[in-house]
């Protein structure tokens, strides 16, 4: 099986377009949701997909060990978000008794 | 076409079929579930590029606790069966083109770059050097993040301990500093 040469070998640039899709699918995620968690999901997508990018910079390109540790920072600076985004969305379901996010517009009025 | 390359392509299969699946199923519980197979995908993906430590660290983080904690909040934030949890899904149709216009963008972008790489050796074990840095050039990051973590999870507990009990409607009138009310830290 003969395959052209480009796609016989993955390089920089197949795990930047992989970073590239989960990061539009994250977006979407974001965009179209409309309950809390899930718009919470869309941004663990989002910041897994640059966090892809970093590994595959610091395998690939000049940025050497720097990358992981970048790596490792996004991930700490993710859990702490999640869990104080979880404890937000359980204040607001206390309150509203809803977790979608258009029904959620007090400041709005 | 050697392993690596075939690695590859299954791994990213998994990552981006399971995060479209995520992104488009109507049960959330369903999302939650993609999105595990997502991030151990992508763990996968990082011990492929030789970052051993950092595919561990995304294992235990993300797949261990980050998607623990979602599916906690799922639980905590529905009523009723978990079978019938349905999230709407609102402005399908523009948004999609908007993402995909942009995701067109970001790869066009990627793939036109001339990125300054170099020449590709083989991966060695990254724990010392990592190690290394940590207590070297990354000290007050390193530092800076054990307060960080302090902090949210002071402020996560504070926060979610001093909510009413569920399914009560709002009072009426709110104290000025409902936090500073004795009464209302159950």
């Amino acid at each position: 099986m003969v395959l052209p040469e480009w796609l016989a070998e993955p390089g920089l640039n197949h795990f930047l377009v992989v970073s590239a899709v989960l990061f539009s699918l994250g977006l979407l995620a974001v965009i179209t949701r409309r309950n809390i968690i899930m718009v919470l999901m869309g941004i663990e997508l989002i910041l897994n997909s640059a966090n892809l990018n970093f590994v595959a910079f610091s395998r690939y390109g000049l940025l050497s060990l720097e990358g992981h540790m970048i790596a490792l920072f996004v991930i700490i600076i993710a859990a702490a978000e999640a869990a104080v985004a979880l404890a937000i969305v359980l204040n607001i379901y206390n309150r509203f008794g809803t977790v979608d996010i258009e029904q959620i517009s007090e400041l709005k009025e | 076409m050697d392993l690596s390359a075939v690695a590859f392509y299954v791994f990213s299969i998994l990552i981006i079929g399971s995060a479209a699946v995520m992104v488009f199923a109507k049960n959330i519980i369903h999302s939650a579930f993609a999105l595990m197979f997502t991030l151990a995908g992508l763990a996968l993906m990082y011990a492929l590029l030789f970052a051993g430590f950092v595919a561990v660290t995304q294992l235990l983080v993300y797949v261990g606790g980050i998607l623990v904690l979602i599916l906690f909040g799922v639980m905590l934030t529905t009523r009723g069966y978990f079978e019938k949890v349905k999230t709407r899904t609102v402005n399908l149709l523009p948004s999609t083109i908007f993402v995909a216009i942009i995701g067109v963008l970001l790869i066009a972008v990627f793939t036109t770059t001339e990125w300054s790489t170099m020449p590709l050796e083989d991966g060695e074990v990254t724990m010392t050097g990592l190690g290394e840095l940590l207590l070297t050039d990354f000290m007050l990051p390193f530092q800076v993040a054990g307060v960080l973590l302090l902090l949210a999870i002071i402020g996560a507990v504070l926060m979610a301990s001093s909510a009413r009990p569920p399914h009560q409607p709002p009072q009426a009138e709110q104290p000025d500093h409902p936090d500073e009310d004795p009464k209302n830290i159950s």
